[in-house]
């Protein structure tokens, strides 16, 4: 038996093991997936890729902090159910995160390899196991000691989600609360089936159900039931509230409550969630312009835009102020656009909406822009060019230009807020009232999937702390709070401290 | 705990009464619904799963029996198939509410409740609201013909004057709700608010009633909704020189700010793909029936769609609210 030589730079595979990806003028026909994932050959191959850098600087960049060079080695050693188990220790979602996580500004930014070569396909690799353990029906379903709490999750959305799965393994009767008719929140309304389909989002939640965690659906928080009765009446011992951003910004320009003129929001809406795509099987309506303007260059925009094309519409316009350098979406899906023919129209904005005299949109006059001072995020404040309006002929105008805070549990609650309307947190995430945790768009206003987990297995750390319960996610420094009131390194605190019973 | 399930039974409907050969009224089992229900305020409805959602004014609630009670005017594709398929003991999909702010019915002394057509049966909690809190209440009801009305009594418990207005005069005074205003503006000097509900039209021409005597009117606005929690901006309408979402900032306001035009021209927003369901929708069923006889045979509550009312004289947004 000979042992393995130490990895290097020079000896692992150079290039980045590409994936597969429905042609762009097939896929522009159909809602099926774009990227169609790895084989297990093309798994193994990008699995050697890994260095497994003993400090690994991937597991920081990711907001979860799951294991990567700890799932990636047990990938290249074929231990694939442990590898899976690996990643579901931090990360009960590893389908949809593999799909939707911004890898290359998290694990995948920092990686070594990335300084001299490509990055690990990490993300690739991540959704690689969550599909295999879909196919294979497997779930991880630790061993779980009842402890008697009931935690309320407000929104069955990313934040929800990570925060229900932590507390649910706490061993805490778990409810979500969802306002519309199926769970999922922005990853089942917004995130077209091309990007994230159905299926993976129903395996997942199915996970959650597994380990305990209950969905009650149809059930508007704030006005069914308020937060002050959760804790009170219905007897909830803590409570977290995710429920996204929502509000959509307005565009405040002339025209912009024609009919022809909607938010992305709605338009991934009926189409995603409301299947108004296979309208009239479905009753929902979605009547689609042929030329349509997408305004904004964020990824719900990219979606929208992707979206139109593949309802039919005969040219689809991304119309965003900044350049293609400041448009905030993922590289893939900016990259994914193009190829699949959207037509952009960077340093533009929109200033009117015009309407033809039955009220049906023609145009959308803009003008050009050009880059000057930076302005209070840093990037180049886009300034309007004198004297370049023109007309862009279009029958339809879609929105993305960023949400403000949600107001219903604004009304219905004393929690306080802050001065835009979004939920005040400290650092562990409580709000102002005891026992209420927050996190996720409702706290920092429109951010990513994995940014929202992140944020629900945080209130879910203080939420533990908050109720007394041993955390048995990271903090692995028990032993050096030994001391007064520790016994073997357990804080004699905790309320889930194993008891004897002594006959 | 509490029932707030729906996602695998539904919800159950209790009871049902038809007024007309369009209206029918629902009673849902939903206790939390039912406690935490105010006047205002309204639910959304999907009757199956692959249905619309469509948002629907709370009529009554019963905190006492738990249940809800809407009443829904068959006017498109999803209200028509409602109208054939609830009956009592089936169930909705989904019910999803108490939704939008609750009206305030606490300062005013001396009120005009108003409700046309459609708006008469979402007017009841808030007269019901203003009069346990010891308002004197005028109420207003509009209704094509004598054979149409509905809860007079109802009404006329919880009033203390009760306006009924009919369009051919067959009952109560000949004219319009807004004629019913008029009225009562004469005899009461001292009324301190009106609120109206009903199709735009009917409200538009209630405010401009009141405009002259600047008395504060309230509306309760119908646009399309999809998730009416805020987050898709479908039902926005423009109250003043502001952009408000009717689901979370209203559906209540301030009637001689709104822009009724503006409303109107965003309820035709689905026009036609709402005419199109609708005409496939009526020819699927009568195809059925031609197929199927025997799908007439159990004790339908209803005439089959066949021989209902003409669709022209349907109000043309089913997608709208009541």
């Amino acid at each position: 038996m000979t042992m393995a030589k130490k990895k290097t730079i020079r000896t692992i595979p150079q290039k980045r093991t590409p994936v597969r990806e429905q042609d762009a003028r097939e896929r522009v026909g159909n809602f099926a997936e774009v990227n169609c994932g790895y084989s297990q050959a093309e798994a193994l191959n990008e699995a050697e890729r890994c260095l497994l850098c003993p400090d690994p600087v991937c597991v920081a960049g990711c907001p979860v902090n799951i294991d990567i060079p700890g799932f990636i080695q047990r990938i290249a050693s074929k231990d694939f159910r442990d590898a899976y188990e690996t990643i579901t220790r931090t990360n009960l979602l590893p389908a949809v995160c593999g799909r939707v996580c911004p890898q290359e500004t998290q694990c995948e930014g920092v990686c070594v390899v990335g300084e001299t070569l490509e990055p690990v396909a990490i993300g690739r690799l991540e959704r690689y196991l969550g599909d295999l353990a879909i196919a294979e029906r497997w779930t991880s379903v630790p061993y779980i000691e009842p402890n008697g709490f009931r935690i309320g999750i407000v929104g069955s959305g990313p934040a929800g989600a990570a925060c229900a799965a932590d507390m649910a393994k706490a061993g805490c009767e778990v409810t979500v609360y969802e306002a519309f008719h199926q769970p999922g929140g922005v990853l089942r309304y917004g995130i077209p089936d091309f990007r994230l389909p159905n299926e993976v989002i129903d395996a997942e939640i199915g996970n959650l159900r597994k380990i305990g965690v209950k969905y009650e659906c149809n059930t508007l928080v704030g006005r069914l039931f308020t937060i002050e009765q959760m804790i009170g009446e219905l007897g909830f011992d803590a409570v977290f509230i995710g429920t996204g951003a929502g509000y959509p910004s307005m565009l405040g320009i002339p025209g912009d409550s024609l009919n022809g003129v909607l938010s992305a929001n709605e338009l991934l809406t009926r189409c995603n969630l409301m299947r108004a795509k296979e309208f009239p099987n479905y009753d929902t309506p979605l009547p689609l312009g042929r030329r349509v303007a997408v305004i904004g260059a964020g990824n719900t925009a990219m979606d929208a835009m992707r979206v139109c094309l593949r309802l039919g519409a005969e040219k689809v316009f991304c119309v965003y102020r900044r350049s293609r350098t400041e448009c905030p979406a993922r590289e893939e899906e900016v990259h994914h656009a193009e190829e699949e023919g959207i037509e952009f129209h960077w340093l533009t904005n929109p200033v009117e909406i015009l309407a033809d005299d039955k009220g049906i949109v023609r145009a959308m006059r803009c003008i050009q822009m050009t880059l000057g001072e930076p302005d209070e995020s840093g990037r180049r404040r886009p300034v309007p060019v004198a004297g370049s309006e023109h007309e862009l002929e279009v029958d339809q105008v879609v929105f993305a230009i960023g949400t403000n805070a949600n107001p219903i549990i604004g009304q219905t609650s004393k929690l306080r807020l802050n001065k835009r309307g979004y939920i005040e947190t400290d650092e562990s995430l409580a709000t102002s009232m005891a026992g209420v945790f927050a996190g996720g768009d409702i706290v920092t206003g429109a951010a990513t999937v994995i940014e929202a987990m992140g944020a629900g297995r945080k209130a879910a750390r203080s939420m533990k702390e908050y109720l007394g319960l041993r955390d048995y996610g990271g903090d692995a420094s028990a032993e050096g709070r030994a001391g007064a009131g520790m016994l073997f390194g357990i804080d004699l605190r905790e309320r889930n401290f194993a008891r004897i019973r002594v006959a | 705990m509490h029932d707030a399930d729906g996602g695998s039974g539904g919800f159950e409907i209790v009871a049902r009464e038809d007024f007309s050969d369009v209206t029918y009224l629902l009673e849902i089992r939903h206790p939390l619904m039912a406690k935490a229900a105010k006047p205002g305020q309204f639910v959304i409805v999907m009757s199956h799963e692959h249905g619309e959602r469509i948002p629907l004014t709370i009529a009554d609630f019963d905190r006492a029996k738990g249940t809800v009670t809407l009443v829904i005017q068959a006017v498109g594709k999803t209200t028509r198939e409602m109208q054939q398929n609830c009956k009592v003991g089936s169930t909705l999909y989904a019910l999803v509410g108490p939704m939008g702010l609750p009206s305030t019915t606490g300062s005013a002394k001396k009120v005009v409740c108003v409700g046309g057509g459609r708006g008469v049966a979402p007017i009841f909690p808030q007269a019901r609201g203003f009069k346990e809190s010891g308002a004197y209440v005028i109420g207003i009801l509009g209704f094509r013909t004598k054979r149409l009305i509905f809860w007079e009594e109802k009404f006329a418990a919880c009033c203390d004057e009760l306006i009924l207005c009919t369009d051919d005069g067959s009952a109560g005074i000949k004219g319009f709700v807004s004629d019913g205003i008029k009225l009562a503006i004469e005899k009461h000097r001292d009324i301190d608010e009106v609120i109206a509900i009903g199709p735009p039209v009917m409200m538009k021409a209630c405010v401009e009633v009141t405009r002259p005597h600047a008395i504060k009117t309230f509306v309760s606005l119908n646009p399309i909704m999809v998730d009416g929690t805020g987050m898709c901006g479908g039902c926005r309408v423009r109250v003043g020189d502001q952009v408000k979402f009717a689901c979370v900032d209203g559906p209540d306001f301030d009637g001689h700010k709104v822009d009724f035009d503006d409303l109107m021209m965003r309820l035709k927003r689905y026009a036609e793909e709402e005419k199109a369901a609708m005409e496939r929708w009526s020819e699927a069923c009568r195809m059925r029936n031609l197929v199927d006889p025997a799908s007439l045979a159990p004790p339908a509550t209803l005439a089959p769609p066949a021989t209902l009312a003409p669709l022209a004289s349907q109000l043309p947004e089913p997608s709208a609210r009541r």
